[in-house]
């Protein structure tokens, strides 16, 4: 569905990206894990055109993508949940909502349409429903995830681009978000690039993964080869820590 | 439809199979690069870094690593892992004394177990099935190999090991063996030791047999399938790139598979060490693509082989070499053990103070390799007393199989009755039909 070859990324002088190569078949849950600065985010920014990719080749169902105006690529079907969620603070839940859905509004399937995936949405995060007129600002930040979530899914994303959704949450709400990520999975087919500092929570979703260090793609491999990798335990899920000063 | 491992990557079509072999390749690169000194400097040397490399093709652009780069790196220079990391160590036999060393990871042996599952459910082994494992146990990759392939599989595992043929032939009969793993012409000694025995093959449940670590023929193939009555496949491996389970053949055995998500295989030729097309007959090279502890990055085989990218019937996408055809250095398999004429070149020069001049006769006898080696008579070695010649024959003899392993018979001929010839090849004379 989405294949990646050589694409490099800079930020300013920074070579953030280098050759980075990475695909994902449809249907597939695949998490991308690094350190702090290895690029992860990088990786996302060019795939959704925030951020323009260097060279190299971005292929989206077999078209190519690459430095597409951003609101293109999410017209193709990929959506990106920000890191920090970045929802509208004063707007209403469900403000925030319709405007993941914006593209759409001028397209000919009509307004019914919106609704229904509204409607899919609150079934999906019975919370938002709750607030829905409540100002985004003053959610919680489970509930702002959630609503970020939600938002790109207006977009109906084939494609979902994920970013750090756990970051700063409580481990029951980290549950209930991955708990919904298997959902859409499962029964909307979609396919998801999770993005994730939370190591393990992000291997037991997800199908397989990669390995990013300082720009670069150092492993690949599925979730439970992954997880018995000796760096990834090392670095990422704090095993053998005493041991690091070895090497 | 038959049987087929992991039917996602075995069939797996081409575009999608070599954009993973790309990532995989990248990966590999990159931690090469960065683990292991002696990749590091030779990339360093032609100036390369693991960027470098953007596509398959690239892949020539960056050095060989060949048995001289593990035995300069010996024991574990090469590795990729802190030891703490590699669960498992395996070696082969080197060609100048010391032998090759290599280390695998959990994940490595948890890999292993699965390509060498693939071959055997390729070949028709099923968790039914009682599998004989007559390879040596012990630093040889092949019998632990095989060994967890059938584990995996959920068969059952006779470890029996290399040798004494009665028991094997007894176990075979009374644990209703219906999958014998062993070297080609091990099967043939089994065969043999059968008929003067009186036992008919046919009584036996023998279904399937897997053979390989030496190269061997079609018309062994039929001897052995006539005399053991099973369907006799081959496989193909090598203890630097992982063990058996590089490549294996399907039931239409036209060639073996070669996993190309795990092993990304090269043809080049063995002279001017440039790339062939594909179909055209050269030395193997190949890249490991999901070893962690031990990643090889262009290894030269010395195997030679060609690649076959058509389609098989039997559904796998991977692509398939015949056969191999020799070898591209003067490396010879006796009794599945390798052997280079300079280990025995090694031992002599040290025995006798000088270089002697001397030639390996390899032979047949039966289904079992015989080894003769035969040394020129010089000053230095000629004693007057029958007693002291024969125990100096025997100290070579010794020494020899201490090196190598395989036992050798150790003869002197007349002075100036071995040809002179420029080159290598007049120093062995192979008299085995393979």
């Amino acid at each position: 569905m989405l294949k990646i070859k050589n694409i490099n990324s800079y930020y300013g002088k920074v070579h953030a990206l280098k050759n980075v190569s990475l695909h994902l078949k449809q249907g597939e849950i695949v998490t991308l894990i690094g350190a702090n600065g290895a690029g992860k985010t990088t990786l996302l920014n060019s795939l959704s055109a925030v951020i323009p990719t260097g060279s190299g080749e971005l292929l989206f169902e077999g078209a190519p993508i690459m430095n597409l105006p951003p609101e293109r690529i999410v017209r193709l079907g990929i959506s990106q949940v920000p890191e920090g969620r970045q929802v509208f603070n004063p707007l209403s839940v469900a403000d925030n909502l319709e405007l993941g859905a914006y593209l759409r509004y001028r397209s000919r399937e009509g307004k019914g349409e919106i609704a229904k995936d509204l409607d899919t949405v609150y079934a999906l995060f019975p919370r938002l429903l709750e607030r829905r007129k409540q100002a985004a600002g003053t959610l919680s930040g489970g509930e702002q995830q959630m609503l970020a979530i939600g938002r790109a899914l207006m977009a109906r994303p084939r494609l979902l681009l994920l970013d750090e959704p756990s970051m700063g949450l409580a481990p029951l709400v980290v549950q209930e978000i991955f708990r919904v990520l298997e959902t859409l999975r499962s029964e909307k087919k979609t396919t998801i690039l999770l993005v994730e500092q939370n190591a393990r929570a992000a291997l037991r979703l997800a199908d397989r993964g990669y390995v990013l260090e300082t720009g670069k793609v150092i492993l690949e491999g599925s979730t439970s080869e992954l997880l018995e990798n000796k760096d990834v335990q090392r670095a990422y899920l704090g095993r053998e820590k005493k041991e690091v000063w070895e090497r | 439809m038959e049987q087929i491992w992991d039917q996602t990557y075995e069939c797996m079509e081409r575009e999608e199979l070599e954009q993973l072999q790309l990532e995989r390749l990248q990966a590999t690169l990159n931690r090469a690069y960065k683990n292991v000194a002696c990749y590091r400097n030779k990339f360093t040397g032609l100036g390369i870094v693991p960027e470098d490399v953007q596509s398959l093709s690239d892949l020539s652009k960056l050095p060989f690593t060949s048995k001289e780069d593990l035995r300069l790196n010996y024991p574990y220079g090469m590795f990729a892992v802190p030891l703490r990391e590699v669960v498992r160590i395996h070696s082969s036999s080197g060609t100048t004394g010391k032998p090759t060393v290599v280390g695998y990871t959990k994940n490595d042996l948890k890999t292993w177990s699965n390509l060498v599952a693939r071959f055997m459910t390729a070949a028709g082994v099923t968790h039914d099935d009682v599998v004989q494992i007559a390879f040596g146990y012990g630093l040889f990759t092949g019998a632990f190999g095989l060994h967890y392939g059938s584990e995996t599989i959920g068969a059952t595992v006779i470890p029996m090991s290399a040798g004494n043929t009665e028991k094997q032939i007894m176990i075979m009969q009374d644990y209703r063996t219906t999958t014998l793993v062993c070297t080609p012409t091990y099967a043939i000694t089994l065969a043999d030791k059968m008929e003067k025995m009186g036992i008919d093959p046919k009584s036996l449940t023998l279904k399937v047999g897997l053979f390989g670590g030496e190269p061997w023929s079609e018309a062994m193939r039929r001897e052995i399938e006539s005399r053991l009555c099973l369907s006799a496949t081959d496989n193909y491996g090598l203890s630097e790139i992982i063990g058996p389970g590089v490549a294996g053949e399907c039931p239409h055995k036209c060639g073996m598979h070669i996993f190309e998500d795990a092993f990304l295989p090269e043809i080049i030729d063995p002279e001017t060490c440039q790339p062939l097309p594909p179909g055209s007959v050269g030395e193997l090279v190949l890249t490991t693509l999901t070893k962690e502890a031990f990643p090889m990055i262009r290894y030269r085989t010395r195997d030679m082989t060609s690649l076959d990218y058509t389609k098989c019937t039997c559904g796998r996408t991977m692509v398939r070499m015949r056969k191999t055809m020799g070898r591209s250095d003067d490396m010879l398999i006796i009794k599945g053990v390798n052997v280079f004429p300079s280990q025995i070149e090694e031992v002599l020069v040290a025995v006798e103070g000088c270089e002697p001049h001397y030639q390996l006769v390899v032979d047949r006898v039966g289904a079992l390799d015989v080894l003769e080696v035969r040394i020129e008579v010089t000053e230095n070695i000629f004693f007057d007393e029958m007693k002291r010649q024969k125990a100096f024959l025997e100290t070579v003899e010794k020494r020899i199989e201490s090196v190598l392993g395989v036992g050798v018979t150790v003869r002197l001929v007349e002075p100036n009755s071995i040809p002179r010839q420029e080159g290598k090849a007049s120093r062995v004379i192979d008299k085995r039909r393979i």
